[in-house]
C-alpha cells in the first residue's frame, strides 16, 4: 500500500523503521530524532493478529496487569484477569472518607476525610518524562494537574540545627550557595587552583561565582539587598513612602552546614525528581480507574490466586473467592503474572528453578504514609506555602502540602509522613492511633501553633502490613541483577512475569508499564511462533 | 560499605553518619568499620542515619533487644511475633520458630535478607543485631544460648548488600 511507504507522522516513520530494522534500529532512529534518551517507550505496541481463540490469563489488576489485558485484548486475545482485592489498581491507590484500611493483624481504620479529600498512600508524583504513563493517561482521559515538587518557601528541619527551629529552604539554599561560592572564589583568587584551572577559565569562574552565589564586589557573601532578592527580606519591598525594603540577615557557614540543606538541593537534581511533575486530578487511583474502565468486564475481583501450573497445552491458576469461599481453576493458553514477588515467592508455581530463585531474591522496602485532615489550610494562609515538601530528620521524613483546592475555606488533607528506613519501620510497628500521634508530635515542629489545633482526623498506610503485598517495592542489588534479573523476566514455557519488580525502573508506575509492554510483546511473538 | 540510598535523597549516608553520629554511635560505627574494612566483610552503617525522600532522617534506635524488636521488627513480624498475611503469602512468625534454634540463621537474615525481607546492615549495628536476636530467641522461643557481637561478625562474610538505585528508588 502506498500509505505504508509515505509516513504521515514521526510515529508512522518510527513504526516503519521498527518493522524494517527491529528495536535497535528504531532506537537509533529515535535518538537521531532527538527524543529517545529519556524513555524506552516508543508508542503503544503494534500487536495484532492473535490466533483465533488464543487466550491469556492475567494475574493481578495493578497497572502492569491491566495494561497487559488492554493491549492483549486489542491484539485479539481472549483475556481474563484475576485480582485478590475488591478494587482494581493495586499500589495505584487513593484513600478517601468512608474507606476501610485493614492491616495484617486486623487493625482497621475507618477513614473520615471530608468528601473530595484524599491521601495517595503509594504513588503520588509523575515525572514529565514518564511517557508511557502519560500516554495512557491521555488515551484514557485521566486528567492531570501539576504536582508541586520544589517549593522554595517550604521548610527544612533538623533536630540539631538552628536549635531545632525549621528554616525556609530558600534561605538555606541561597546561604549554602553563597558561602560555597565565596570560599571557592577565595581559593581561586589565592591561586590555590592555578595548576588545575586556566587563566581564562578562572576569570569565567569568578564571574560565575559572583552571579551564582550573589557575592558582592569583593567576592564576599554578605547580608545585603541583592542577596535578599533571593532569600527574602527582613522588610519586604512595598509602595509609597515606606516602600524601601530592608535586607535579611544571612546565616553563618556552620549553621548552614548543620542543616544539611545540600541533601534537599541535590534531591531536586535527581532525574526522576525534577520539575515538571504531575498528579491525577481527584486522586492517584484515577489512573487505575481509567485503565479499569477499558477492561472491567475481563476482571474477576475478590479472587485470590493460590497456585499456578502449566504444561505444553496451557496454563492454569487455582483461585478462591475471598467473599464466597468458592474455588475454581482458570485456564488459558498463556499467562502474564504481575503478582508482587513477596506473594509469588510463597505460591505453588510451576516455573523453572532459576525463575523460582529469582522470585525469592527480591526483598521489599517498607514505607509508611500518613494523611492528616486539617480544618484549614493554615500553611497557605499563615506561611505562604502552596504545595511542596517540608523535610525533617525525624522518623516522618517530611510533610507535604496538598496540590489541589488552593485557597479554599474547607478542610484539607496534608501528608503528615512519608517515612522509610528506620523511621518507616518504627511507624509501621505502631498501632494506627499511635502513628497519628507520632505524626502530630513530629510534624508540629513546622507549624507549632496550628498543627494540633487544626487537626481533625488521620489515616495511615503501612506498606509492610498491606496483606496483598507485604511491602512497598522490590529492591535489587548489582549482584542480584547479575544473577537473577534475566531469569525473572524470561518467558518460562507459557508464563511471563511483569510488574514494577521486573524492570530497571523499580518503584515507579512507569516501570510497571514498561515491564508489561515488554512482557506482552514477547508473549505475542511466542504465541505467533507456536 | 553497606550504605544504600533508600530513596531519592542525595548525600552519602555513610559520610553523613560519621558526621552526625553521637559519640557512642560513632564509636560503634568505627568499631564496625575497623572490623569489616580490612577483611572486606559485611559493612555496618550506624543505626541512626537513613536517607529518605529528600533528606536524611536521624532516628535513634535503642540498644536493648526488646526495644529494637518493637522499633524495627514488629513493623512486619507484628507485636506478638506471629507474623501474618492474606493474599496467599505470610510474613513468617518468629514466635515458636524452629529455624531459630540455629543462632546463625537469624543473624544471616539480618545481614543478607531473604525472600521479601531486606538486609538490616544500614539500620542496625552488630550490637543491636545481637541484642534483638537474643530477645527473639529467648523471649518468643526457648533458646537461651547467647549470641554475641563476635557471632554477628563471624557470620558477616562478604560485602553487605547495597541497593541499586538507578531511579532514586522510587519516591
Ligand atoms: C509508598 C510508595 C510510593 C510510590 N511512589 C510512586 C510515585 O510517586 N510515582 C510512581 O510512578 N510510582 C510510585 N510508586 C510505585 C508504583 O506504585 C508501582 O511501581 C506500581 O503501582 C506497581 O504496579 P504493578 O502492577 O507492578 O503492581 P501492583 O500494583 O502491586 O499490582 C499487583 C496486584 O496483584 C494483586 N495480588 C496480590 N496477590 C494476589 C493473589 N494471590 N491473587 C490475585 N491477585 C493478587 C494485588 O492486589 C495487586 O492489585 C510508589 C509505591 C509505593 C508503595
Amino acid at each position: 500500500m502506498i500509505s505504508d511507504l509515505s509516513p504521515q507522522t514521526r510515529r508512522d516513520l518510527l513504526t516503519m523503521i521498527g518493522r524494517a530494522g527491529g528495536g535497535l534500529a528504531m532506537y537509533q532512529a529515535m535518538t537521531a530524532l532527538g527524543h529517545a534518551a529519556e524513555t524506552q517507550f516508543s508508542g503503544p505496541p503494534a500487536l495484532s493478529g492473535a490466533r483465533a481463540g488464543a487466550s491469556v490469563l492475567v494475574l493481578g489488576a495493578g497497572l502492569a496487569g491491566m495494561l497487559a489485558a488492554y493491549e492483549l485484548t486489542k491484539a485479539g486475545y481472549k483475556v481474563q484477569v484475576l485480582e485478590y482485592q475488591d478494587r482494581p489498581g493495586g499500589r495505584n491507590y487513593s484513600v478517601r472518607g468512608g474507606d476501610k484500611i485493614v492491616e495484617v493483624g486486623g487493625a482497621t481504620q475507618n477513614v473520615a476525610y471530608q468528601p473530595g479529600n484524599y491521601l495517595n498512600p503509594g504513588p503520588w508524583r509523575i515525572p514529565h518524562h514518564h511517557r508511557t504513563l502519560l500516554h495512557y493517561c491521555k488515551a484514557f482521559g485521566v486528567e492531570l494537574e501539576p504536582f508541586i515538587q520544589l517549593n522554595h518557601n517550604a521548610m527544612v528541619h533538623r533536630k540539631d540545627a538552628f536549635g531545632g527551629k525549621p528554616q525556609r529552604y530558600k534561605e538555606l539554599a541561597v546561604d549554602f550557595t553563597g558561602h560555597v561560592s565565596e570560599l571557592l572564589g577565595k581559593s581561586l583568587n589565592a591561586g590555590a587552583l592555578d595548576s588545575t584551572v586556566s587563566k581564562e577559565d578562572k576569570e569565567k569562574l569568578i564571574a560565575a561565582l559572583r552571579e551564582w552565589g550573589a557575592l558582592d564586589g569583593d567576592l564576599k557573601f554578605t547580608s545585603n539587598l541583592n542577596v535578599s532578592s533571593r532569600r527574602g527580606y527582613d522588610r519586604a519591598p512595598g509602595g509609597g513612602v515606606n516602600g524601601a525594603p530592608t535586607p535579611s540577615k544571612i546565616n553563618g557557614l556552620s549553621d548552614v552546614l548543620s542543616s544539611h540543606v545540600w541533601t534537599q538541593m541535590s534531591f531536586y537534581f535527581n532525574y526522576v525528581m525534577q520539575t515538571t511533575m504531575f498528579q491525577p486530578k481527584g486522586g492517584m487511583d484515577m489512573i487505575g480507574k481509567g485503565f479499569y474502565k477499558q477492561i472491567a468486564k475481563l476482571v474477576r475481583l475478590n479472587t485470590k490466586v493460590t497456585s499456578i501450573k502449566q504444561d505444553d497445552k496451557g496454563v492454569a491458576a487455582t483461585w478462591t473467592d475471598t467473599v464466597t469461599g468458592k474455588t475454581g481453576v482458570a485456564t488459558a493458553d498463556y499467562m502474564v503474572c504481575t503478582l508482587p514477588a513477596t506473594i509469588l515467592a510463597q505460591l505453588d508455581i510451576q516455573v523453572s528453578d532459576a525463575k523460582k530463585a529469582a522470585i525469592k531474591a527480591i526483598p521489599y522496602s517498607g514505607q509508611v504514609k500518613i494523611g492528616l485532615e486539617m480544618k484549614s489550610r493554615f500553611w497557605e494562609e499563615k506561611y505562604s506555602i502552596y504545595g511542596g515538601h517540608s523535610f525533617t530528620d525525624q522518623a516522618i521524613g517530611l510533610i507535604s502540602y496538598p496540590n489541589y483546592d488552593f485557597f479554599k475555606d474547607k478542610p484539607a488533607v496534608l501528608l503528615g509522613a512519608f517515612a522509610n528506613g528506620a523511621g518507616g519501620y518504627m511507624l509501621a510497628g505502631m498501632t494506627p492511633e499511635k502513628r497519628i500521634e507520632a505524626a502530630l508530635a513530629q510534624g508540629s515542629v513546622f507549624h507549632p501553633e496550628e498543627y494540633r489545633r487544626e487537626f481533625m482526623n488521620g489515616a495511615s498506610v503501612a506498606w509492610s502490613r498491606m496483606p496483598w503485598i507485604l511491602g512497598c517495592c522490590g529492591m535489587w542489588t548489582e549482584e542480584s541483577r547479575a544473577t537473577h534479573y534475566q531469569n525473572l523476566v524470561s518467558m518460562d514455557g507459557r508464563i511471563v512475569l511483569a510488574g514494577e519488580h521486573a524492570s530497571y525502573y523499580g518503584c515507579w508506575m512507569e516501570g510497571a508499564l514498561l515491564s508489561s509492554l515488554d512482557a506482552i510483546t514477547r508473549l505475542h511473538q511466542r504465541a505467533l511462533a507456536a | 560499605m553497606g550504605a544504600w540510598k533508600q530513596d531519592g535523597a542525595a548525600g552519602a549516608a555513610n559520610d553523613d553518619a560519621v558526621n552526625r553520629a553521637s559519640g557512642a554511635t560513632k564509636r560503634r560505627w568505627l568499631l564496625a568499620l575497623a572490623a569489616c574494612l580490612p577483611l572486606g566483610v559485611a559493612g555496618f552503617a550506624p543505626a541512626t542515619a537513613q536517607d529518605t525522600a529528600g533528606g536524611t532522617t536521624n532516628v535513634q534506635i535503642s540498644a536493648e533487644g526488646k526495644q529494637v524488636y518493637e522499633e524495627i521488627c514488629q513493623a512486619c513480624h507484628m507485636a506478638d511475633a506471629k507474623g501474618g498475611g492474606g493474599a496467599g503469602a505470610v510474613i513468617p512468625a518468629l514466635a515458636g520458630n524452629a529455624k531459630l534454634a540455629d543462632k546463625d540463621y537469624p543473624i544471616t537474615l539480618l545481614l543478607k535478607g531473604r525472600g521479601g525481607m531486606p538486609w538490616f546492615t544500614e539500620i542496625l549495628t552488630p550490637e543491636q543485631m545481637a541484642a534483638v536476636v537474643n530477645y527473639v530467641r529467648g523471649h518468643f522461643n526457648d533458646y537461651h544460648d547467647i549470641v554475641t557481637v563476635a557471632d554477628v561478625k563471624r557470620v558477616a562474610t562478604g560485602p553487605a548488600p547495597k541497593r541499586d538505585c538507578l531511579n532514586a528508588c522510587g519516591q
